[in-house]
């Protein structure tokens, strides 16, 4: 079995249940997010165009965060989810230097390493990720991508011709198990917008001093 | 080049919570240097020993394992108040991940520092015997241990040497596992490590050995400007070619182009590599070692900053 994530990025409208739901279920503390939405916006006004990209650990299957932790405090589960055991992590921030997407965040609480696990203890107890579950317009796709019967090879699979599954950085040789269809460089590139003061919706966004470096 | 259709997509991001960009910072710089310094120490003393024995064997017996236990405890020191969770240290030997260039290091680093350590109680009982009568008396119970004697010393600076190659080169495996990080590329970083090792352990050298002969000093000069010119060499080549290898590269370049880190870029490479070299240059064309002190501290001081810069600008790059 080899759990993956597609989001179709065509029916994502940035509403951010996912977000919401992932911070609640797995209590995510306050400046910290395993899953986020970015809103990066297009054109020149008034032809412009809001464009939303759920971001979250895409479980890659050559995963460098787990190749770069001294302690294997992120490991495999049998199921392919890229698993983290906060007692065992000693907080070197390797991770956070090896991980391509900055899927992972110092957690301000236990000062130890964090980041989306595809709710391993949800699917543990044959449920979806909370994400999945709390997205209005389904999209967000979760199963097997060993199976060739699942909705996700599924969808792949018919989406395959228009070009439309991609998947972040794969010059990064990391082998993401997460997937989009219908996203551009503008919504998987980072360098592909600009980021500029003033144009965020919500400015001065401050981090607690310890989350990252000194 | 994708970054090219942002003027004409006008794209910007409107809402995003990314990490916070610089996770590594000056521990981790003083880090590197301190172990270039401890680990350097050891491979220009050795040479040191082999060429010019008669002369400064003895004081370089002394100090090497000393001043390179002082720095590998400095390095050591920081990199665990770095840890968010520096009581759990222990992990790394109770459970340790061997394809992490973190654990192998740690090993590394941790064995080297014994093995110093022993050679610094040896040196530290010669002088006790020397001047029994003026240590205090708890000193005098190392004077007792006869086993730390000279025999051993010299065997375990050979495993020293060996050691020191891996436990100063072992960072830029970590910079190389670090793959979020564009611009660090582990060949590249292993010899900037080795380069920087030799750098500081000659400069540490003409710092302390004032009174050595012209030709002891000739040999470090010549080691820390030859050290000074590849370094010099090789991040000129990051600076005007690195841009080719991709998009993210030339990026982060351009914090230290026209960026942000520009000034400190170019003020590490004058103080560490371009002064540094010209005063070797003065120094052996007059036959005058004088010069050769301020090369010494100038090279310390730059490669803080140098190492600094190069730490510091991947990190500012978005990933998301
Ligand atoms: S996305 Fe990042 S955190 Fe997730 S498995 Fe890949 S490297 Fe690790
Ligand atoms: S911060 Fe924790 S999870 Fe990340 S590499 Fe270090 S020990 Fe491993």
């Amino acid at each position: 079995m080899k759990l993956g994530f597609l989001v179709d990025l065509n029916l994502c409208m940035g509403c951010k249940g996912c977000e919401v739901a992932c911070k609640v279920e797995n209590q995510v503390p306050l400046y910290s997010w395993r899953l986020r939405v970015k809103y990066v916006d297009v054109g020149v006004y008034p032809e412009t165009k809001r464009t939303y990209t759920p971001l979250r650990c895409n479980h890659c299957e050559d995963a460098p965060c787990e190749r770069i932790c001294p302690v294997s405090a992120l490991h495999y589960l049998e199921n392919g989810i890229v698993n983290i055991d906060k007692e065992r992590c000693i907080g070197c921030a390797g991770c956070m230097m090896a991980c391509p997407y900055g899927a992972i965040y110092m957690d301000p609480v236990t000062n130890t390493a964090d980041k989306c696990t595809y709710c391993a203890h949800r699917v543990a107890s044959s449920m979806m990720p909370a994400c999945v579950v709390a997205c209005p317009v389904e999209a967000n796709i979760f199963g097997d991508l060993d199976d060739p019967t699942s909705h996700i090879s599924q969808y792949i699979m018919r989406h395959q011709k228009d070009g439309g599954v991609r998947v972040r950085k794969p010059e990064k040789n990391t082998h993401p198990k997460h997937f989009y269809v219908g996203g551009g460089e503008v919504h998987l590139n980072p360098l592909a917008s600009k980021r500029e003061e003033g144009y965020n919706l919500f400015n001065k966004i401050t981090h607690l001093d310890h989350i990252g470096g000194h | 080049m994708v970054e090219h259709t942002v003027a004409a997509t006008n794209a910007i991001v409107t809402l995003d919570v990314p990490i916070p960009q610089v996770i590594w910072g000056w521990m981790i710089t003083l880090n590197m240097w301190a172990k270039s310094i401890g680990t350097g120490v050891v491979l220009v003393g050795a040479y040191l020993l082999a060429r010019h024995g008669r002369e400064v064997g003895e004081s370089v017996k002394i100090w090497m394992p000393i001043i390179s236990f002082i720095f590998l405890n400095i390095f050591l020191l920081f990199t665990l108040l770095d840890l968010h969770q520096p009581l759990r240290m222990w992990h790394i030997f109770v459970y340790p991940h061997w394809s992490s260039a973190i654990t192998v290091g740690a090993w590394m680093a941790t064995l080297f520092t014994a093995i110093i350590f022993v050679m610094m109680l040896i040196a530290l009982r010669k002088f006790v015997l020397a001047h029994e009568d003026r240590v205090p008396r708890f000193c005098r119970k190392l004077a007792q241990m006869e086993f730390l004697n000279d025999e051993l010393y010299d065997k375990l600076l050979k495993v020293a040497v060996v050691l020191a190659l891996p436990v100063t080169m072992y960072t830029a495996t970590i910079m190389g596992e670090a793959t979020a990080r564009e611009l660090w590329q582990t060949p590249t970083e292993l010899v900037q490590m080795l380069l920087a090792a030799i750098l500081t352990g000659s400069a540490v050298y003409l710092i302390i050995g004032q009174k050595w002969s012209y030709e002891v000093k000739r040999d470090l000069a010549i080691m820390l400007g030859v050290s000074a010119f590849l370094s010099f060499v090789i991040y000129m080549g990051e600076y005007y070619f690195g841009h080719m290898k991709a998009e993210e590269v030339a990026a982060i370049l351009s914090y230290v182009k026209e960026g942000p880190y520009a000034a400190m870029f170019w003020a590490g490479q004058w103080i560490a590599f371009i002064i540094p070299m010209a005063l070797v240059y003065f120094s052996l064309r007059s036959r005058s070692a004088s010069l050769l002190f301020l090369a010494g501290v100038l090279a310390i001081v730059g490669l803080y900053i140098t190492k600094h810069v190069w730490l510091i600008i991947p990190q500012l790059l978005p990933l998301s």
